[in-house]
């Protein structure tokens, strides 16, 4: 980069990332690939093909998409309601949608545990109508998850929404879309890479989630057992391989997937025009 | 189609956009809304295309009331000030849009949409940007092409709220002149608003000046420039002097030439092409001086000074064509005689 550009700072703010990146990520990171080493190929093979592992890596990444999907639908509505309407008491529903952010996750995941617990309130309530056991089953780790991951939808959504000029939508009305039309061909286009993004984050939060699964979830091996849970206990253990070997094909698959999701954002965007 | 507008009124708060607007527009005209900012006109011509309602009167269109249609059964085409194209889809698709939310029964097949579009692009001469999305175009290609997406779905009416507001001038100008011959070849019911009186006089056939939420005069660009029904309608369009009898000092203009024998008002507006003037003699006792001049293309425009020797000071504006300018051999500072051919008398 010996070119001068037109923004000033590009040396000092690229090394600050730099520097960032590597001590904040990329280090931790790679010890944890440098620490797997020490297993052989079979061992690893071994670790990760067991069964229990098998189908904590199913819950956790279904539990995510299925959360991040709701999180996406209902996080949408959200923040159309925040933006296109207002009503008494916006501001407080304003500060409540930023709430699990703050709240400390294993705090979230007692009181879900609480309630939703066979003989808690709501899961009383849903055992008794509807037959549905919410706690100590996936269902239980959707539940805690779309909780937490809800505000980073609505937060990404909004600002998209907020910017979205209002004459589009009474064009497409002048040339005769009915409101449907004009939402589903003219405003969801137009919304749909944010939409993505706040889909991504919480799938990536989901897949991540340690604290306010592991109370609801139950734990139970082979049904409601989470990978960051099942890490935890190797290391308890003094498993520190076995830990390892879970992490890093964590770690594989979700960077993978994220990728994919980027892509994905990528060619929704080069589609409607907006690169 | 004609427009019938009857006793449309329409407050924001406690504020009258619009006091009582009845206003008829016959089939075929292309019509200015004009007047200063605020006046009400963008308000009027949002009711008209039903993206606003008014707080009472009828809207009617072809003869129909159409008051309680929604903006989508109204059968008219809105152009916007900033286009509003959709970004996310091409031209091609912009002009579509009109056609392809038709519903089923009503919408054409594929192969007649593809042909009218092209069509309609190759009418406002851009169907080699039928691929391009909104963001890679500039702003005049912009506004071709919303004009086209609005004129795809064949509206009775035409609204274009301040269409030329967001161009610079030289481009402003093409388009001006390009409206007004599509106008012409398609000769739909056309009404655009704009604050420019340059622009209304230029382009419409029909001029509708607003003011305060009333319309103030309702004419033909000559009727508007030539008989101006109020003293607001002659200072908005055209430059004009004013003169105030009550303060000024009434013989030096009768002097010039203004018979105030059978004055009719309070104040007289003068068109700078109204005052002629001369170079006075030495010795005359002529109390008007040229202080500057500028040239505006074709005429030029001179800066008189009405000295204070009898009564107060007050600046003339006079136009006359250049070489004529030259003829008189004028400098600054030199004394001339001042007449004035045609005077507006105002209450």
């Amino acid at each position: 980069m010996s070119r001068s550009s037109i923004m000033p700072g590009f040396r000092p703010t690229i090394g600050f990332t730099l520097i960032y990146l590597s001590l904040i990520v990329l280090i931790p990171l790679s010890t944890l690939v440098f620490q797997s080493f020490q297993l052989n190929w079979d061992d690893y093979v071994h670790i990760i093909t067991n069964k229990r592992v098998l189908s904590s890596f199913r819950v956790s990444f279904s539990t995510a998409l299925v959360a991040a999907l709701i999180a996406g639908f209902f996080g949408f509505i959200v923040a159309w309601v925040l933006v296109r309407y207002s009503f008494f008491g916006k501001q407080f529903f304003h500060a409540l949608i930023d709430f699990p952010f703050a709240l400390p996750t294993a705090v979230a995941g007692i009181v879900l545990a609480t309630i939703f617990q066979p003989s808690g309130f709501l899961g009383k309530l849903l055992i008794d109508t509807f037959g549905v056991q919410v706690a100590f089953k996936p269902l239980g780790i959707v539940m805690a998850l779309i909780f937490i991951s809800i505000p980073f939808v609505v937060r990404t959504v909004e600002p998209v929404l907020l910017e979205f000029e209002t004459s589009m939508e009474e064009a497409a009305s002048s040339l005769g879309a009915t409101r449907w039309q004009v939402f589903s061909k003219v405003i969801f286009p137009n919304v749909l890479p944010a939409l993505l993004t706040g889909f991504a984050l919480a799938f990536a939060r989901g897949v991540g989630e340690y604290g306010s699964v592991i109370f609801i979830a139950g734990n139970i091996p082979y049904v409601s057992e989470i990978v960051p849970l099942l890490i935890v206990t190797k290391l308890e253990q003094f498993d520190i391989e076995g830990a390892t070997a879970i992490a890093l094909t964590m770690l594989v698959i979700s960077f993978v997937l994220l990728l994919l999701i980027n892509l994905l954002q990528f060619w929704v965007r080069k589609r409607s025009g907006q690169l | 189609m004609s427009i019938l507008l009857s006793n449309i009124s329409k407050n924001f708060g406690t504020f009258a956009a619009l006091d009582h607007i009845n206003l008829e527009i016959p089939e075929g005209e292309l019509v200015a809304l004009l007047g200063p900012s605020g006046c009400g006109k963008t308000t009027l011509l949002r009711i008209i295309a039903g993206l606003e309602s008014a707080d009472q009167g009828r809207v009617l269109i072809s003869g129909q009331d159409r008051t309680d249609h929604d903006v989508s059964q109204r059968g008219i085409g809105f152009v916007f000030q900033h286009y509003a194209l959709f970004r996310h889809m091409t031209v091609f698709e912009n002009v579509a849009f009109g056609l392809r939310v038709k519903p089923r029964r009503d919408r054409p097949s594929n192969d007649v949409i593809t042909k009218k579009v092209h069509a309609l692009l190759e009418l406002v001469q851009l169907d080699w940007l039928h691929d391009r999305y909104p963001d890679q175009l500039s702003g005049g290609q912009r506004q071709r092409i919303a004009l086209a997406r609005a004129l795809a779905v064949e509206p009775a009416v035409l609204l274009l709220d301040e269409p030329f507001g967001a161009l610079d001038a030289s481009v402003r100008k093409d388009l001006r002149q390009w409206l007004r011959n599509l106008h012409h070849d398609l000769n739909v019911t056309s009404i655009f608003v704009t604050h420019d009186q340059e622009e209304a006089m230029e382009v419409a056939s029909q001029v509708v000046v607003l003011n305060h939420g009333r319309i103030e005069q309702q004419g033909s660009p000559s009727d508007i420039y030539d008989h101006p029904a109020n003293a607001f309608v002659s200072r908005f369009i055209g430059q004009t002097n004013i003169f105030d009898m009550e303060d000024q000092d009434t013989d030096w203009l009768q002097t010039a030439g203004l018979s105030t024998a059978h004055q009719k008002g309070k104040i007289v507006h003068v068109r700078p092409h109204d005052i002629v003037i001369e170079k006075s003699s030495a010795n005359s006792d002529a109390f008007v001086t040229l202080k500057d001049w500028q040239h505006l293309g074709a005429l030029i425009r001179i800066e008189l000074v009405k000295t204070g020797a009898n009564g107060p000071a007050a600046s003339v504006y006079a136009e006359m064509p250049n070489d004529q300018f030259k003829r008189l051999h004028l400098n600054k500072g030199d004394k001339v005689d001042l007449r004035i051919r045609h005077a507006h008398w105002f209450h």
